[in-house]
């Protein structure tokens, strides 16, 4: 099991969480930053990476994904750690005051403070309305494809008509025993390179391709063994298979964050305006996570946020200093060793 | 009213709710939804590239065409339907007075 020890825990990789990290490194605190998505950068990265932002200060027009970019790189002096991909499931409190944040694949992050830097909430696979198919998630149905050798050799069906579906069918065929994608309509709208390059290869054989169709059912004893396709108004056949992959996009969800006994109001964690701290000692909840009046979901109003956070943290882990206020024009940026 | 038009939400239970859309804001489906406090997230604003405001439309006049954007976004999604649609597309206008929606799951 992974165990990690930091001053700040920081519960979401989005853009606010990331310069969460500047703000705390300024004030010599250590952070790492958990995201259940395999990359930073939150909604930027995740829905609009190429939309250009107007609203960034002394940005007069900047691409979501070069935002995080630079934010990646501001905070680098900062050596912050990362555990990426996997969802925390939840926080527990210690006698002493520190807390334990634990992801959903075990990993321990024992922490003095908790920043929730949430967003919208994990995002998670966008699963379809198939019976049981949470019984056979991980044991041949996967929806992200993680370690593309995992599927090495496999009789793989794929189902989607995005350009992850179809991005997915390109690199996989070479390496399946057998790749079947399945679409629910006749036509790709993805990248046309793409949606030309997944026809040619059905066309030659190197995938097997069934359009207007759908996965309604999947089967096996314990692992996934077989899938029924229905094609549209014809008889459903069985595939045999080792793996299903649905790849219809991700949707937010608060999930996990909603179990964390903190006070809530419309999906939303409330704090007080004055540090952005909870009604959890300790816990902070800073970006679009957070609730408050007169509150706006902008990245500036999330910086600003964590600016507070972090000297109000500094209080809690460092009791015994007084914070004395500083510019970093004054200091510039001092690595953390 | 006239410069107002209705909106129907069905629940699950068959009830239909009746939502009044003023016509002079401009505004979409999914931004009369909200407005009414239903639980739609609507996560991208009004963009096609969310599907946070997917709905099925059960009755209607015309409808306005879809655009690639939309339709990309229906073509994969998993629960989509023939007569599903982007809320958030759906500009309010007189000829889609009487309309008739369900929400559709994680919208
Ligand atoms: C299309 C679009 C355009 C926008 N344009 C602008 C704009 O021009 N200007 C502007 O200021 N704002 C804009 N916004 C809003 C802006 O994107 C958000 O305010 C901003 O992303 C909030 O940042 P965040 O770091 O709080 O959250 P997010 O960006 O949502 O990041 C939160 C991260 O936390 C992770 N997470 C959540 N729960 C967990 C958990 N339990 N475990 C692990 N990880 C978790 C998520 O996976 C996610 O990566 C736009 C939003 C959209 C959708
Ligand atoms: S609000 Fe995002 S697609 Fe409609």
């Amino acid at each position: 099991m992974n165990k990690i020890t930091t001053d700040i825990c920081i519960v979401g990789a989005g853009p606010v969480g990331l310069f969460a990290v500047f703000e705390a490194g300024l004030l010599k605190m250590r952070c790492h930053v958990v995201d259940a998505l395999p990359a930073v950068g939150g909604q930027l990265s995740e829905i609009y990476p190429k939309k250009p932002i107007y609203d960034i200060p002394g940005f007069p027009e900047i691409l979501a994904g070069d935002l995080i970019k630079n934010l990646e790189q501001q905070i680098a002096p900062f050596h912050p750690t990362f555990t990426l991909g996997e969802r925390v499931e939840d926080l527990e409190k210690q006698e002493d005051g520190s807390f334990i944040v634990r992801t959903v694949d075990g990993t321990e992050i024992a922490c003095k403070v908790v920043a929730i830097a949430g967003g919208l909430g994990s995002f998670e696979p966008r699963k379809p309305a198939i019976e049981h198919l949470e019984k056979y998630e991980r044991k041949g149905v996967e929806y992200m494809v993680r370690d593309p050798e995992q599927f090495h050799n496999k009789r793989v069906v794929i189902a989607g008509g995005g350009d992850s579906a179809l991005d997915w069918t390109i690199y996989l065929a070479g390496l399946c025993k057998e790749l079947t994608l399945v679409h629910r309509g006749t036509t790709f709208r993805g990248a046309p390179e793409s949606a030309a390059k997944v026809l040619s290869m059905a066309e030659e054989g190197q995938i097997r391709l069934i359009l207007k169709s759908n996965v309604t059912e999947v089967h096996g004893e314990d692992n996934l063994e077989a899938v029924t396709v229905m094609v549209d108004n014809a008889e459903p056949y069985r595939i045999e298979v080792d793996n299903f992959i649905p790849l219809f996009g991700l949707v937010p969800k608060l999930g996990p964050i909603e179990n964390w006994g903190l006070e809530l109001e419309k999906n939303a964690i409330v704090v007080d305006t004055e540090d952005y701290s909870t009604n959890v000692e300790g816990v902070y909840a800073i970006g679009d996570v957070n609730t408050y009046p007169g509150k706006l979901k902008l990245i500036l109003c999330g910086f600003h946020e964590a600016a507070l956070m972090a000297q109000s943290a500094y209080n809690i882990i460092y009791p015994d200093k007084k914070f004395v206020l500083k510019y970093t024009t004054v200091n510039g940026i001092q690595e953390l060793q | 009213m006239e410069d107002a038009i209705k909106i129907y939400v069905e629940q699950e239970s068959g009830e239909r709710i009746e939502l009044e859309a003023p016509l002079d804001m401009n505004l979409s489906v999914m931004e009369v939804l909200k407005a009414n406090e239903f639980p739609v997230q609507a996560v991208c604003g009004g963009m096609a590239i969310c599907a946070t405001c997917h709905v099925e439309v059960l009755e209607s006049g015309e409808l306005p065409e879809m655009n690639d954007d939309e339709a990309y976004m229906l073509e994969t999604l998993p629960h989509a339907t023939e007569s599903s649609r982007l809320s958030c597309q759906l500009r309010v206008n007189p000829d889609l007075d009487g309309l008739v929606v369900r929400i559709m799951p994680e919208a």
